[in-house]
């Protein structure tokens, strides 16, 4: 009798439990059906591979009112700086200048040259400069920034930039071939930005 | 239990009385009895060959208990910068979904494999799914192009599948993994092998004993602007705004080329990983089975000796009681 009871209780914890892993990545699997579905056609005895969307959080949808927050994800390649981080305003240095990202801006997919990337979160102002890289704007308040390389402002020493600037100038002025010319003019793109980024 | 044990040694000898014990035979491939020097008439048995096999099956036993250790410690410097690369692929596959069934005309196939071996069955899983993906991709007008990262797969690839073999790259992890490595391969990549769609192909690390092979796929500017127009997954591309005085394909290049270099960084360091977490998987098992190994030659051993020891009990005895009556 006792085993029974045991079996009984069993199921129907065994059935909670795999009925709380189906939750996890609800809309992922939808997308990826037909892949696995032509994938069992032509290839019946290999499992179908994984692709990203099933190792990734469902993004929220678009709200139909404004939200006071914008979402920011601002990621490097060796860490991520901020993940799903709440914050009112960032101000991204865009290839057309610095643009301004508030909760509710319409969707937009910017490059970014190297400049000053900076987050607001109440009073708070933190400033990084970032080599480059892409910015998303999505419907629903998230901002997606990629970068190759960011440092926060204090960390950048102004002597080896000046330094930098002038070797670069010079490099310029001695360059011969196109290749050597594009090098040179984007070592002073990129220094010229850091020494106003430590001014400005 | 020590008398049990007496009487299991004495039920296993029983049959071992005669001349040429058989155990003697059975555990020597070669030809038994190499004679050593002692007084006439009297036959030694020779241990030597199973002590051989000991000692070179502890050396291997030692050997892949070093490899595993050395493995976990690899494994532990690169996950924690595996783990950090992961967000760096997830806001291109929010802005641009994942499109793994694509129908397109020139498909690359990027396989990612490691340069050492002994790593379980993680290289030849991912050469699997490539030709999976060949096969999948197969039709009239369509071509599919390898790209080989890595000694494993090339091997294996270039035994059936060379002509499709674009472009060959080894020795990536010879130096520590950087993402300027990765880039500089990603654009040697990118200027030599045309492509309608990239499907990278690497095994992604799960945990230390689970590994999971993923195809990534990044679509062309071309096929981007076709599928945006086209409708469906990628069609509220159209409502994103392109900030920038550069035209729309050319932001379109720029992200592709970008999206690909991201991704293979981090499908590098995840593979980096699986392969460093399969070796210390295998090399466990490989010095679990030479345990077991030694504990059978062992016993072998000890048997073979005390039936040395019962055969030469038994002449002198037999000597002495033939002497007396």
């Amino acid at each position: 009798m006792l085993r029974r009871a045991s079996g009984l209780l069993a199921r129907p914890i065994l059935s909670a439990r795999a009925r709380s892993f189906a939750t996890d990545l609800p809309a992922a699997q939808t997308a990826d059906e037909t892949f696995v579905k032509t994938w069992k056609k032509v290839i019946p005895n290999i499992d179908p591979p994984k692709t990203p969307l099933s190792f990734m959080q469902p993004r929220p949808p678009t709200p139909s009112s404004i939200p006071s927050k914008l979402t920011v994800n601002f990621v490097l390649p060796y860490a991520s700086e901020l993940s799903t981080k709440e914050v009112d305003m960032v101000i991204v240095p865009a290839t057309t200048g610095q643009m301004g990202v508030l909760p509710g801006h319409v969707a937009t997919i910017s490059e970014l040259k190297p400049g000053v990337l900076s987050v607001h979160e109440g009073n708070e102002v933190i400033k990084y400069f970032v080599s480059g890289g892409f910015a998303f704007v999505h419907a629903n308040s998230v901002a997606d920034i990629i970068a190759v390389e960011a440092v926060p402002l204090d960390r950048i020493d102004a002597s080896l930039v000046q330094k930098g600037l002038a070797e670069f100038t010079q490099k310029l002025s001695s360059a011969t071939t196109d290749l050597e010319k594009a090098e040179a003019q984007i070592g002073i793109d990129v220094h010229s930005a850091l020494n106003s980024a430590l001014t400005g | 239990m020590a008398m049990a044990a007496f009487r299991r040694e004495g039920r296993r000898l029983a049959p071992l009385i005669s001349p040429r014990p058989i155990t003697a035979v059975r555990s020597s491939p070669l030809p038994p009895t190499h004679e050593d020097e002692g007084p006439i008439g009297v036959r030694y048995i020779s241990t030597q060959v199973v002590r051989n096999r000991m000692k070179s099956v502890k050396n291997i036993q030692k050997i892949t208990k070093a490899m595993k250790m050395v493995a976990a410690s690899k494994l532990r410097a690169i996950q924690s910068r595996a783990e950090n690369s992961r967000g760096l692929w997830q806001p291109f596959t929010a802005l641009l979904g994942d499109n793994p069934s694509i129908d397109v005309k020139k498909s690359v196939i990027v396989t990612i494999s490691s340069d050492k071996g002994l790593c379980g069955g993680i290289n030849s899983t991912s050469v699997k799914i490539s030709k999976a993906l060949h096969k999948l991709n197969s039709g009239p007008e369509k071509e599919n192009k390898y790209v080989v990262l890595g000694e494993k797969a090339k091997a294996q690839l270039v035994r059936d599948s060379k002509k499709d073999i674009e472009l060959i790259i080894t020795e990536l992890q010879k130096n520590p993994l950087s993402y300027s490595q990765v880039s500089v391969v990603a654009d040697d990549i990118l200027k030599n092998v045309e492509f309608d769609a990239l499907r990278i192909v690497f095994n992604k690390f799960h945990s230390v004993v689970s590994f999971l092979p993923t195809v990534s796929t990044i679509l062309s500017p071309e096929v981007v602007e076709r599928e945006a127009e086209a409708g469906g997954k990628l069609g509220d591309l159209d409502s994103y705004e392109i900030e920038g005085g550069e035209t729309k394909s050319e932001i379109l290049q720029n992200l592709a080329e970008f999206q690909f270099s991201c991704v293979m960084f981090n499908a590098v360091l995840e593979n980096a990983c699986s392969e460093q977490g399969a070796r210390m998987s295998a090399m466990d098992s490989s010095s679990r089975n030479a345990g077991d190994m030694l504990d059978r030659l062992t016993l072998t051993y000890n048997r073979t000796r005390q039936a040395s020891i019962t055969t030469e009990l038994i002449e002198i005895i037999s000597g002495a009681s033939a002497l007396e009556g």
